[in-house]
């Protein structure tokens, strides 16, 4: 029963990331991801680990596709074009690296041979444990995710603010004007 | 009944990392190679996952709970500089971003 959920769920994620690659429309390539991440998902609570397969659909699935569609939304973008230069050069070095390195991994294992997996423990299922190590030995990295969460949102809406002095005028009102406008509006108001 | 043996786990783990790779390496949108550098993400965590099991030590569950964070961080920051780059240059194709190159 675990073999066969492997095998569906492994083949799920190798044709959904394959359509990631592959798809030329950004949005199709992103919903494609989703299935992906939620393969991965299942295959984690396969392993016994319940938890990061929830934070896998929630974080994942959930809030990073959900920016990743609105950026590709907000900018509009269009499918990819056959251009020139797609099939140049990059991709003959890209594909022979890629089947070599499976080539590697797979030799590894052939020669070596794998053990089987241990059985599951409830100690490492527990959600207690993780909770446990996450707030006592890993309490100073957890801090400093938490601070690098919080310098990556303001990082992002500095980066993606609209400059003031917008050549086209769409910016914000300078300064003075806005003053000025306000006052007028103020004196305008029975 | 047996279970699946931790090898099958990492060879899968491989070839979505190389799928990754090669999409990040040959894609020229750039949101679809911050999509491939997201599955590459994604196989490392399930190298991680497989490995904390065959170990019997939570260490590797809690490294993809900081590989995920970090991944969140790092996908809010680039997509607001593409929103950057595409004011600038109406474009976010990587082969037309050529300011730098010497």
């Amino acid at each position: 029963m675990e073999t066969f959920i492997f095998l569906i769920f492994a083949a799920l994620a190798v044709v959904s990331s394959l359509v990631v690659v592959m798809h030329r429309s950004p949005v199709y390539a992103t919903m494609s991801l989703v299935v992906t991440l939620f393969s991965v998902a299942v295959l984690f609570v396969l392993l016994g680990a319940p938890f990061l397969g929830a934070l896998q659909i929630l974080i994942y699935a959930g809030a990073i596709v959900v920016l990743f569609l609105f950026v590709i939304m907000l900018l509009n973008l269009q499918k990819e074009g056959e251009a020139a230069g797609r099939w140049r050069g990059q991709l003959w070095v890209a594909i022979p690296g890629a089947l070599i390195f499976i080539g590697m991994v797979g030799l590894v294992f052939w020669r070596q041979g794998a053990p089987d997996l241990q059985p599951l423990t409830p100690d490492l299922v527990s959600l207690k444990g993780l909770a446990t190590a996450l707030f006592t030995d890993y309490l100073l990295p957890f801090e400093i995710v938490g601070l690098l969460l919080l310098v990556a949102v303001i990082g992002a809406t500095v980066a993606a603010r609209r400059a003031p002095d917008a050549a086209d005028g769409s910016g914000p009102l300078p300064r003075e004007d806005f003053v000025a406008e306000e006052t007028a509006r103020k004196e305008a108001r029975p | 009944m047996s279970s699946v043996p931790i090898s099958w786990y990492l060879m899968l783990a491989a070839l979505l990392f190389a799928i990754g790779t090669v999409g990040a390496l040959t894609r020229r949108n750039g949101i679809s190679i911050f999509l491939s550098i997201e599955l590459m993400l994604n196989a490392a965590n399930l190298t991680l996952v497989a490995f904390s099991r065959q170990m019997g030590d939570r260490t590797g569950q809690l490294i993809v709970f900081f590989v995920m964070a970090v991944a969140a961080a790092e996908a809010a920051v680039g997509l607001a500089l593409f929103i950057a780059v595409f004011r600038a240059r109406r474009t976010i194709d990587v082969n037309r971003l050529n300011l730098m190159r010497g």
